[in-house]
């Protein structure tokens, strides 16, 4: 089959929209109050170990995780906790979160944890480790970084692709950390590299950010087994299936991880929080977010207390009024937030405020499929979105998944994006897959 | 500062998208036919002029009264029955009697498209079916010729034009009225055919020279004539990525090829190979019907099979075919196998492995 250097074949290309490059990362002023979803990850919900009235220090854990593929929470501010409750998700859910109120009085500059060397450390105590600080994949997938870390035995990941793709239009987030704070990031590569006993690392960053790529390349010590690659810039490239493809030009088996090939994807972000946050023994209580968008008055990339309110965080860049969605994540992927009363959560890459000229999503008229095949040559796992559209029309979703391969589709966006006749394809797709789930769960 | 006053929007990703959309196609594609309009009204006079109205008349019409019987809002909006429209005028000689361009319409729009459940559906292409179908119904009428350039073009219709349905149409009358203009032109003879039927029908084969082909100033259906505008057309249409450009490249690369291998083989039987793609309907089927999206295949091998099979078809046609012409029936023969060739064609998809019967 055809290599393609660099990048994979298909996708799209958004216009970049990145207005907020160049602008430095900013700490938001502490929220009065936060709320931890005990839910943010993929994986089972943690459990809290704090009640009502307790007092907690900032980054100490008020949630442990169950299981191994669960992380654990900590509390970004100090303060006393006011009650363990129900409040609204991303997904537009009841969802349990711990909350807590800022105490005045309480020392905000003193973090929770005992500094550690990190050298020392067992592969498995590693593992642990990284279990504790609670991360989790910080593009937006929240999958928890230590499951991934640790591959079936008998799949050992010789190669870690260091995501720093960021091919999402508007976002920023991975650019801004990758210029500021490019050693933290190598340091995180390295914890990697050692804990899975990796061969190499090979950071992928776009060629629309040569300034990111020129930082990262000069930040890479002597000798080291790391190097950076220049891809060209087309979306979905962050996708860990286009990223193998575009690196190493190996297809991810059908329904496979990275790990079935010896690869592993990380994102720069949550490297950056291991290369922080391991030495120092802490957990994840901030992240690194772009709020962007024609709906904003001050877009920019802040360093915010993860909980905060979405409202607070609006309240603080100012929020215009011709402003009519909010995305968490970037506008081919993200998802749409019904409410400002959602707590931050670590998976949230961007917060971004579009008004109605920048969207124009759903706002046109549907005409029939017009068969362009512009979905055809945009989808990156190369199925007929065309075709699988007209089968959802008709509820044939088994064949779908069957015959069509529905169940390849991680629902990028491109097809919807180019189809000039405005037809819904991607939401046809979830459609299509949870009436698949739900009959699959009846049987 | 609050945002309650107006609640947002919530929605399923992709939150942005391409803005172009159907309509705009359309659109377009009506556009990169106007310069080919304008030299068909010139160079065959008010005649050209009412067939094309006419055909974008009737097929509006027809699409707009299917659409009230089959109790829906009406489709003409659009603009792609506007563009069927003028398709099928192009492509009917100038002298065609109005009443049968508009049963053209109404059987091209009606039958292939509305009939099938409308834009997107119809498995032919509209415009060609509704002149197979004359063909066929009007043979004569559809292989009666005018010269271009006619003196009093603009002053007066061709007496063809304006016949009575169904009353037999008047040949010699027709046949007298260029005569006439002929003669006031300067002009003496004129042997009413088109350069591919001169090249197949006469005794002894005669090729048109190439840059009265290139230009148009040739006889031919309305719209053929000036393979320069065409190009033109075709050419804003690839800029603007509304049109596969796979498809016309494709065709006239294998008729290309097909006829340079006849022609190598004899010169005084066989056009030279860009004869072949400058005369008849080529070049205006090549780059404004067989790259119709709705009836061509999907996949870009396929688009390349589809352009190719049309090209060889063509020139197989006009070489060994009892008409000097094979561009109509070689697409609707695309058409009829395009979603053979898209289902055949599926790309494999990431991640696994090809399957014998996948």
């Amino acid at each position: 089959m055809r290599t393609y250097t660099n990048s994979f074949p298909h996708g799209v290309h958004p216009p970049d929209c990145k207005y907020t490059a160049d602008q430095a990362i900013e700490d938001l002023p502490l929220p009065s109050e936060v709320s931890i979803l005990l839910s943010q990850h993929i994986g089972a919900p943690a459990k809290a170990i704090v009640k009502r009235r307790d007092e907690v220090m900032r980054g100490e854990p008020v949630a442990e995780a169950v299981g191994f593929v669960s992380v654990p929470m900590h509390s970004p501010i100090a303060g006393t906790v006011t009650k363990v409750d129900y409040v609204l998700n991303p997904q537009g859910l009841m969802s349990q979160a711990v909350q807590i109120k800022l105490d005045p009085d309480a020392d905000q500059e003193e973090i929770y944890g005992t500094p550690r060397d990190v050298a020392s450390l067992s592969q498995d105590e590693l593992i642990s480790a990284v279990q504790a600080t609670g991360t989790v994949g910080l593009g937006g997938a929240a999958f928890p970084t230590h499951v991934k870390m640790k591959p079936p035995a008998d799949k050992p990941v010789n190669t870690i692709i260091v995501n720093g793709c960021e091919c999402e239009p508007y976002l920023t987030t991975d650019f801004r950390v990758m210029v500021e704070d490019a050693e933290k990031i190598i340091t995180g590569i390295q914890l990697v590299m050692d804990a899975m006993k990796a061969k190499e690392a090979i950071i992928a960053i776009e060629n629309n950010k040569p300034e990111a790529l020129d930082i990262m390349e000069k930040a890479i010590p002597e000798g080291a087994p790391i190097s950076v690659r220049s891809l060209v810039t087309k979306y979905p490239q962050g996708a860990e299936k286009m990223l193998t493809r575009a690196v190493l030009h190996r297809d991810v088996p059908s329904g496979g991880l990275p790990s079935d090939i010896g690869v592993g994807c990380f994102n720069v972000a949550t490297l950056l929080q291991l290369g922080q946050l391991l030495p120092q023994g802490r957990g994840l209580i901030e992240r690194v977010i772009t709020v962007s968008g024609g709906g904003v008055e001050r877009p920019g990339n802040y360093r915010i207390p993860l909980g905060t309110s979405i409202r607070y965080i609006m309240e603080q860049v100012g929020i215009r009024p011709e402003a009519r969605k909010i995305i968490s994540g970037g506008p081919m992927m993200g998802m749409s937030l019904s409410s400002q009363d959602i707590p931050l959560t670590k998976g949230m890459s961007g917060l971004l405020v579009l008004t109605e000229e920048e969207m124009r999503d759903g706002c046109g008229t549907v005409y029939p499929c017009i068969k362009c095949a512009r979905c055809v040559d945009a989808c990156p796992i190369f199925l007929n979105p065309s075709l699988l559209g007209l089968l959802a029309r008709k509820g044939r979703y088994e064949e779908m998944a069957e015959e069509h391969h529905l169940n390849d589709c991680f629902e990028c966006g491109c097809c919807t994006y180019v189809c000039p006749s405005n037809i819904p394809l991607v939401q046809y797709f979830r459609i299509a897959k949870a009436m698949n789930r739900e009959k699959e769960a009846a049987k | 500062m609050s945002t309650e006053a107006r609640p947002l929007i919530i929605g399923s990703s992709p939150h942005i998208r391409v803005r172009q959309s159907v309509p705009d196609i359309m659109f377009h594609v009506c556009l990169a036919l106007v310069p080919v309009v304008v030299f068909s009204v010139w160079t065959f006079g008010i005649s050209a002029l009412l067939l094309i109205m006419t055909t974008v008349i009737a097929c509006v019409a027809t699409e707009h009264v299917s659409c009230r019987i089959a109790g829906k809002a009406t489709t003409i909006g659009d603009w792609s029955v506007t563009v069927t429209g003028l398709i099928l005028g192009l492509t009917l000689p100038p002298a065609t009697p109005l009443w049968m361009a508009v049963l053209g319409s109404i059987f091209g729009v009606a039958i292939t498209k509305s009939l099938f459940g409308g834009l997107g559906y119809n498995c032919f292409n509209p415009a060609l079916v509704g002149r197979a179908f004359l063909q066929i119904a009007f043979p004569i009428t559809l292989t009666t010729w005018t010269p271009p350039n006619l003196v009093g073009r603009f002053a007066s219709v061709l007496p063809s034009t304006l016949t009575m349905p169904f009353m037999r149409s008047d040949g010699e009358a027709l046949q007298a009225y260029v005569q006439r203009a002929l003669e006031a032109g300067g002009v003496d003879g004129w042997s009413g055919a088109t350069p591919l039927s001169l090249w197949k029908f006469s005794e002894t084969p005669q090729f048109e020279e190439l840059p009265r082909l290139f230009m148009g100033s040739i006889a031919g259906s309305a719209g053929e004539t000036a393979t320069w505008l065409i190009i033109l057309g075709g050419a804003y249409l690839i800029v603007r990525n509304m049109m596969n450009w796979r498809i016309p490249v494709g065709m006239l690369l294998s008729a290309f090829l097909l006829s340079g291998a006849f022609w190598l083989s004899d010169k005084s039987a066989y056009p030279s190979p860009m004869f072949m793609l400058f005369s008849g309907g080529l070049m205006f089927g090549a780059v404004f019907m067989a790259s119709d999206m709705v009836a061509s295949p999907m996949t870009t091998s396929g688009v390349w099979i589809y352009g190719f099979f049309i090209g060889i078809v063509t020139v197989v046609i006009r070489i060994f075919g009892a008409l000097p012409e094979g561009v109509m029936f070689a697409i609707l023969l695309g058409n009829a196998v395009s979603p053979l060739i898209t289902s055949a064609t599926q790309p494999r998809t990431y991640g696994l492995v090809r399957q014998k019967n996948g």
